[in-house]
């Protein structure tokens, strides 16, 4: 992301003006834009004009325009934020209060005014703006009849391509029934490797399976790229890595991230970061479990006594649409930070930090025991939907 | 004047100009999951409702003939379309039974809940000495008392007396079962163990003693896996019969074969031992009713499987979680440790143990054969090597142990379940799918509704070990050909079953778990792979209700905050996408999954209530 202008009060309040450069920061950007914001970018918008005879006449143009946020949707296979709301300065073509939808892309300038901004959202803009090269995972966890393509950067694992297909089991007499059902499966992976993955940007492309799978897949896929005279693939071998997992699906990218023979391989790891702390937490919930903590009440009460460690807590909980909640998880990781807390900020969208949600959101591993306090069991339950 | 912008009826002008949304790629097979009709079905106590999927068959005036008293072989004229039950009277030829049958589900669910909890003075004692885990399991509700386990022969008498018009069906149906294989019983054997144990060669081995391998094929392979360096495997290739177990020396995939002895026919389930493979363990153990371990006797080798990170207890417990009251245990590979019986009692006193006081089997339900699969010492015929002759007296053949398995009672009465757990095609014939009859029986002409994509058909074939029949029954496992529906709409996991109570579908269920011996405590959100009959599916726990006492069934906490190994609980837990289930307490069979995380076993379950199906979150979201 680049950041073209900075412009903040000592109370926070003002705007940042930023491009969006990869699809990265599209993501950044959804993590940045909050209800009730101001933002102003160019957009198309679709004009009706009348002509003299009356006839009606549709036309598109591009403008500038300003809108107060209502409503925030990224889309993940398009990698754009759709940004709707109602027009708030006067516009050629547009009425104030009318109501529009402007499309953020990336390499299109936008300009975010906030009330606040936060130190969630400050510590957002220096990591987006951190010039840092990383690179682009491709993994493909997969099993007999399943598999999920996966483009994982360090904040986003965006399921590319779900391959599902039922292959006839191994019966009497009827083995080639089982090879072809394989074959057939492994053709669609390949037809969406081909469709989805850019090796100018992929520094990587992790294989995983249980079993033989894997190896099986990886030997069918050079073989046809042969066939096919597919140079990229070939050209690009040695960056293909075989690596255990369970299962085909999505959730089993936790262990191949984890697995040290990755890590050391990827220079970003964020991801594999998020994992391992996740794992941490556990293992404490484990040996020590008036250590681990997790609902934000039980977080609230270890931060008041000192106790935060590590907070571990998903970006989810900052796009809440209801302020006084974001204002709540802001004030929690700000005093666990003042007390020398370490706060780990997880993607919703990766794996590990999709289970953190629905672990509540946040969890604490503390330096110190705390006894569990009884009343405050149904907590557990509370954001259960 | 300019154009008057438009407002709120176009809130996403600049829609249309950018990409438009993309739902992910998937290449899914289409499934009519949307048409899913209300789910929850409960068996209605009226006739004329059970009826309704069978009037065509009175319209069309299909007449069933009267069932062969004869053993079947001697009627199979080879057109199993010709062959059907008669029924003295044309009407409504099964929809009485039914009625019937709705009397007995409820009588074995009450008893079935009651099995739940483990508090009879049978279980008592031994609770109080065994170890932690083996109560849980038992708690589980698993059967293995004398009252369950009997001749099912027997035990297949109607329960209550029909009507005049339905009794004739009926008792022709039974009388069909009884009589089906003379005096044989069926029974449906897993052979489970550690990887290598020699489970494969074991029974290829017996299965070439038995003669269901002619000397032809097997010289066959002895050639073929000699060229690959693989001579020892020679015997495994009878069931390992893809190029990669081959080439690689390693059961992926549950083989299944049929063979006879004396008194039992066999349909033979013969399951990888690996670790990645356990899945495909678990799709042929939760077919079968008992189950033969192999155990490898090499010096360190027994040892392997045996401690943590082995197979051998992961695989005995499965079992045992997924309903296998009796196991063999064929402690293998005698030969390499000379026959000695120090090493057998050793090895029996271990797994004796483990077996009984934590696996939850009873003492009476385990034996033990020593035996070599590869010189096939001791499988079907008696000991002849004398270190072995020495000492092991009265000696009990691996084949004879097999006969004295008592096959569980099959649920005939219930209406007719089958999990598909593979669909292929076959020439001429068209497209099959197979699996085990889970509950009640299945004739050609029969109308069926597939679940969860809810599409009707008809029956076509029957076949039992590719020879058609003109019935089957709960336990057998089948292929069957169906008509007027089309092949995307079945797949491994759909379900068939009869039209008037089709299988439950759901998205979230509410289930008790016993957990094993996990690394990590489970926690709400806590992801899982559900294993059930023949799928797995991925699945969040997503709300821990209450922690049990092992022993008594009694909550010991509400809502706790974790759950630790060795533990036992209420849970909830949201499946991906709706999968076709059954509470425990109407199909013990089919009310039984596993839950695995990371490639190990976590838990085992027990579906009490289906929260949430298909229908319901749609209409809420
Ligand atoms: N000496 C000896 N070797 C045996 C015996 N039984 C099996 N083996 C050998 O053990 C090896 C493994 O045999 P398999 O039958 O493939 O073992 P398995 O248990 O089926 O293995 P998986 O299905 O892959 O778990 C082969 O080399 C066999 O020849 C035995 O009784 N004695
Ligand atoms: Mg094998």
């Amino acid at each position: 992301m680049k950041l073209l202008q900075r412009d903040m009060d000592k109370t926070n309040s003002g705007s940042v003006t930023l491009v969006p450069e990869e699809s990265e920061d599209m993501w950044h950007a959804y993590n940045l834009v909050a209800v009730g914001d101001t933002i102003r970018s160019t957009t198309i918008r679709k004009v009706q004009t009348e002509s003299a005879t009356g006839s009606v006449n549709v036309s598109k143009v591009r403008t500038t325009l300003t809108v107060q946020v209502e409503g925030i949707d990224f889309d993940t296979q398009a990698c754009v934020l759709r940004v709707s709301g109602r027009n708030i300065s006067e516009n050629q073509y547009v009425k104030m209060g009318a109501y529009h939808t402007v499309i953020l892309e990336m390499n299109r300038q936008f300009t975010l005014n906030k009330q606040e901004w936060d130190s969630i959202t400050l510590e957002r803009i220096d990591q987006a703006c951190d010039p840092a090269q990383h690179a682009d995972l491709v993994a493909i966890v997969m099993q007999e009849g399943i598999a999920h393509l996966c483009l994982i950067t360090p904040s986003m694992t965006l399921v590319r391509a779900k391959i599902e297909t039922s292959i006839p089991r191994k019966r009497k007499g009827l083995c080639d029934q089982h090879t072809k059902g394989l074959h057939r499966f492994y053709n669609q992976i390949i037809q969406a490797f081909q469709r989805h993955v850019n090796f100018d940007i992929v520094k990587c492309v992790l294989i995983a399976s249980p079993g033989f799978v894997k190896d099986h897949f990886t030997d069918y896929l050079f073989a046809e790229a042969m066939k096919m005279d597919d140079k990229t693939i070939i050209e690009n071998k040695s960056k293909f890595v075989l690596v255990h997992s369970s299962s085909g699906f999505k959730h089993s990218l936790k262990e191949v991230l984890a697995d040290p023979v990755i890590t050391a391989r990827l220079s970003d790891t964020k991801a594999a970061g998020e994992v391992k702390a996740l794992d941490d937490f556990y293992t404490m919930l484990q040996t020590d479990p008036d250590r681990a903590y997790y609902g934000v009440k039980h977080c609230e009460r270890a931060a008041e006594n000192q106790a935060i460690e590590i907070l571990l807590v998903s970006d989810e909980l900052f796009r809440s649409q209801d302020i006084s909640q974001r204002k709540r998880y802001v004030s929690l990781v700000d005093s666990v930070r003042e007390n020398g807390g370490d706060v780990r900020i997880f993607s919703s969208l990766h794996v590990s930090g999709e289970q953190l949600g629905q672990l509540s959101g946040v969890a604490a591993i503390l330096r110190f025991p705390m006894p569990e306090e009884e009343e405050e069991e149904d907590e557990n339950d509370s954001d259960d939907d | 004047m300019p154009g008057v912008g438009s407002d709120k009826q176009l809130p996403a002008s600049e829609t249309a100009l950018s990409t438009p949304y993309t739902a992910p790629t998937s290449y899914t097979v289409p499934t009519a999951a949307a048409v899913v009709k209300p789910t929850i079905v409960t068996p209605s106590a009226s006739s004329v409702k059970a009826t309704v999927g069978f009037l065509e068959k009175e319209d069309t005036v299909v007449k069933k003939q009267t069932p062969p008293v004869s053993p079947l072989p001697s009627k199979k004229p080879g057109d199993a379309g010709g062959l059907k039950l008669k029924v003295s009277v044309a009407n409504s030829p099964r929809s009485s039974p039914k009625t019937v049958q709705q009397q007995t589900n409820v009588k074995k669910a009450e008893g079935a809940v009651g099995g739940m909890d483990v508090r009879d003075g049978d279980n008592a004692g031994r609770e109080m000495a065994g170890s932690n885990l083996r109560s849980a399991v038992e708690m589980m509700g698993l059967e293995g008392d004398e009252g369950t386990i009997q001749s099912s022969v027997n035990s297949m008498k109607p329960v209550a007396t029909p009507k005049s018009k339905s009794k004739a069906s009926r008792l022709d149906v039974m009388a069909e079962y009884s009589k089906r294989h003379g005096d044989k019983e069926l029974l449906n054997l897993v052979v489970i163990g550690h990887v290598d144990a020699g489970k494969s060669t074991l029974m290829g081995h017996l299965l070439y003693q038995l003669g269901s391998v002619n000397k032809k094929t097997m010289h066959k392979y002895e050639q073929e896996s000699k060229k690959l360096g693989k001579s020892s495997f020679a015997f495994a290739w009878v069931l390992d019969e893809t190029e990669e177990e081959r080439t690689r020396g390693v059961t992926m995939d549950v083989a299944q074969t049929r063979f006879e002895t004396d008194k039992k026919i066999v349909t033979l389930l013969d399951a990888p031992g690996h670790k990645d493979f356990i899945p495909n363990m678990i799709t042929g153990t939760s077919q079968a009713d008992v189950a033969v371990l192999v155990i490898n006797a090499t010096r360190g080798e027994f040892e392997t499987g045996f401690d943590a990170g082995g197979q051998t207890r992961e695989h005995a417990l499965l079992a045992r979680s997924l309903g296998v009251g009796q196991v063999i245990v064929a402690v293998n590979k005698m030969d390499t440790i000379d026959w000695s019986q120090e090493r057998y009692q050793l090895i029996t006193k271990k797994l004796g143990q483990f077996l009984t006081r934590q696996a939850g089997f009873r003492e009476a339900d385990v034996t033990f054969v020593p035996c070599s699969g590869l010189s096939g010492e001791n499988l079907s015929r008696p000991p002849a090597v004398p270190e072995l002759v020495a000492w092991y007296t009265p000696a009990t053949t691996l084949v004879e142990q097999i006969d004295k398995l008592r096959p569980p009672v099959r649920p005939i009465d219930k209406p007719f379940r089958l999990n598909v757990s593979d669909v292929f095609t076959r020439v001429g014939s068209g497209f099959n799918v197979a699996g085990r009859v889970g509950s009640g029986f299945v004739q050609p002409g029969d109308k069926v509704i597939i679940m969860p994509a809810a599409m009707t058909a008809t029956v076509k074939n029957v076949f039992i070990d590719d020879a058609p029949e003109a019935v089957a029954f709960a336990g057998d496992q089948v292929n069957i050909t169906l008509s007027g529906v089309d092949m995307v709409n079945v797949n491994i996991g759909s379900c068939l079953c009869d039209p008037s109570s089709p299988t439950k579908s759901a998205t979230r269920i509410r289930a008790k778990i016993v957990i094993f011996n996990i690394a990590v405590p489970i926690t709400k959100g806590f992801p899982v792979v559900f294993h059930y009959q023949s799928i797995n599916e991925p699945a969040v726990i997503k709300r821990l209700l209450s922690q049990l006492n092992r022993s008594t069934g009694e909550v010991v906490k509400r809502k706790p905050r974790c759950l630790v190994k060795n533990s036992s609980a209420v849970v909830e837990i949201e499946l991906e996408r709706s999968l076709c289930l059954e509470l425990y307490t109407d199909f013990k069979d089919l009310g039984r999954f596993m839950l695995r995380s990371g490639g190990h076993t976590i838990a085992a379950g027990l579906v009490e209530e289906i929260v949430q199906s298909k229908m319901r979150q749609n209409g809420l979201s």
